[in-house]
């Protein structure tokens, strides 16, 4: 059991399984084809991202250095969020880029969202937590990798 | 609710909702963003012409249209107006198959029309708004040095802050339009002095002017998000911004903020803050990355070719992201003309289409020279080649094009502009 304590930028309590992607997640190609074909779940459709290609993000705890791509980034994860398809928790290694923090606070105050997102997990976090591991994350940004 | 940063009595009121409802979300939504960053306040926007990143509808964006029509059930609109991305679709330009035409139309982009008219209510400027080169003169959305805007679209952004010396930070589509309504920003990152310091110094010491795709290729994957600070490039570009060093640094910028995240960069003795204020830009701590000719090759030679047969033929080709200047499309069209000449042809050999806003496209089309690009079987469009490229049925068109930024968010090859040449006269491989 690992322990880790990051800044919380939307908090909750939750329990569940990680999906991992080492290198920065780009929103839009992952979600796209899911969200497209109305999905009732993400499988990610990012044919550069290997560690995600294939997998399904929903529900799930995703941790991530941060987001990449284009700067609809954050209307994407707004929509996932509207359409009940997002990951339960957004786990940033690093600081969350402006896109992701965009799409967090618009799924918050727009779509009223319970998505959690912490970020400032460190290295370590990424290094130490793989796919499939269970996760207990705390409303006061800790993550312990169970 | 508990805000972090310091707000106004006006900005206090509009939140407790006294301009309505929809205003206080819009400013929650900005104040939230700009906390996130520990932005201390919010600023005004100083130019008020916005420019926004999504001119697309997308079906899959539904929040976005249901946002748009409470922005417009409760009367808020920037009031500044905006410009906006290139449309998705010219079909008789960019010709598409049944097929292909039925994905755009009826899938990809189904609430196009209808999104259009949400835009014109909430302040698109005017039917030719649509090009991600906003601050070309033909488009006229151009800011002062110094001026806070709320913009989005990553290459629109890169050159207002780096060229124009505007202040900017990298948005997300939705607060774009947000910070041109309300008319503040939070005040953090590339608004700020320090937060415009060089954390890197780049070195380059190649024997000729490099590729402007190329070179800027190197460095967004280098610095990612941070400031360069360019030295040696001044002595290809000179001191000045000439429509064709402004040419140049678009499409640089364009490379730096897609294959990297830069939002801001210097080039000593050219760029404004550059000139003002030379090496004070740079950070006591920055890290040095020198650019040499094997470097830019070794980052060429890098870019993986995600074409189903890595052997096939381009059957298609962008040249054109970000759209193009008036003096590259002049360019572009003779040089078109004079590889076809030599190679004996008249007419291109692959399917070739150039890219630029319609005022550019416009201006140019008054030209003899369009006949000649025409008389070629090259067309002219103002559309986004990425927008086109996003049709899932397009993945297994060869596509070529000589911008980094297409190759980066699609299945398109990256070609050298002297290399696009011969592909578009059929002479790839032949020399």
């Amino acid at each position: 059991m690992k322990t880790f304590k990051g800044r919380v930028i939307a908090g909750g309590n939750w329990e569940g399984e990680a999906v991992v992607s080492r290198a920065g997640v780009n929103t839009l190609a992952t979600f796209q084809k899911s969200a497209m074909a109305n999905k009732p779940e993400v499988i990610v459709s990012d044919q550069n991202n290997p560690d995600l290609f294939g997998k399904n993000i929903t529900g799930k705890a995703l941790c991530l250095p941060v987001t990449i791509g284009s700067t609809t980034g954050g209307l994407v994860i707004q929509t996932a969020c509207a359409m009940k398809i997002e990951p339960a928790c957004f786990l940033f290694s690093k600081h969350i880029d402006s896109l992701a923090a965009s799409g967090i606070v618009l799924a918050k105050v727009w779509e009223g969202s319970n998505v959690i997102a912490i970020d400032l997990l460190g290295d370590e976090f990424l290094e130490t937590v793989k796919t499939g591991d269970r996760l207990r994350v705390e409303e006061d940004g800790t993550v312990t990798v169970l | 609710m508990q805000y972090k940063m310091k707000l106004t009595d006006e900005q206090l009121g509009i939140l407790r909702g006294e301009k309505g409802e929809t205003m206080a979300k819009v400013l929650k939504t900005l104040v939230l963003f700009g906390d996130v960053f520990g932005a201390e306040k919010l600023v005004p926007v100083t130019h008020k012409q916005g420019h926004l990143v999504t001119s697309f509808g997308i079906g899959l964006l539904k929040p976005l249209f249901r946002t748009m029509d409470e922005l417009i059930a409760a009367g808020l609109k920037a009031e500044g107006g905006f410009t906006v991305d290139p449309r998705p679709i010219d079909y008789e330009n960019v010709k598409c198959n049944v097929l292909n035409k039925l994905v755009f139309s009826k899938i990809m982009y189904s609430m196009q029309k209808e999104y259009e008219a949400q835009l014109a209510k909430v302040g698109l400027r005017d039917a030719d708004a649509f090009s991600c080169t906003c601050y070309l003169p033909e488009t006229g959305n151009i800011p002062k040095k110094g001026d806070v805007l709320s913009w989005a679209e990553s290459s629109a952004v890169v050159y207002a802050n780096s060229v124009l010396g505007a202040r900017c930070n990298r948005n997300s589509g939705m607060l774009d339009l947000f910070g041109s309504i309300v008319g503040f920003v939070p005040y953090f990152g590339l608004l700020t002095d320090e937060g415009r310091k060089a954390s890197w110094k780049v070195v380059v010491k190649t024997s000729r002017k490099p590729e402007a795709q190329v070179l800027g290729s190197a460095i967004g994957m280098k610095v990612v998000e941070d400031v360069p600070y360019v030295y040696g490039l001044d002595k290809f570009l000179g001191n000045e911004v000439t429509d064709d060093v402004a040419a140049y640094l678009k499409d640089f910028g364009a490379a730096t903020a897609s294959n990297g995240a830069v939002g801001l960069y210097h080039i000593d003795g050219l760029t404004p803050e550059a000139k003002e204020s030379g090496e004070a830009l740079i950070l006591p701590d920055a890290k040095t990355y020198v650019i040499d000719d094997a470097e830019l090759e070794r980052v060429y030679r890098s870019y993986p070719v995600m074409w189903k047969n890595p052997d096939a033929k381009a059957k298609l080709c962008f040249i054109g992201c970000p759209h193009l200047t008036f003096a590259q499309l002049t360019e572009w069209t003779k040089a078109i003309c004079a590889e076809l000449d030599k190679a004996g042809r008249k007419k291109v050999a692959v399917r070739t289409v150039l890219c630029a806003a319609p005022g550019v496209a416009k201006k140019f089309k008054a030209t003899p020279l369009y006949g000649l690009l025409t008389a070629t079987g090259a067309t002219l469009t103002s559309i986004c080649p990425l927008m086109y490229t996003n049709n899932p049925l397009t993945k297994s068109t060869p596509i070529a094009t000589n911008s980094n930024k297409l190759r980066t968010y699609s299945v398109a090859r990256y070609y050298k502009d002297a290399d696009i040449l011969r592909v578009i006269a059929g002479e790839e491989g032949k020399r």
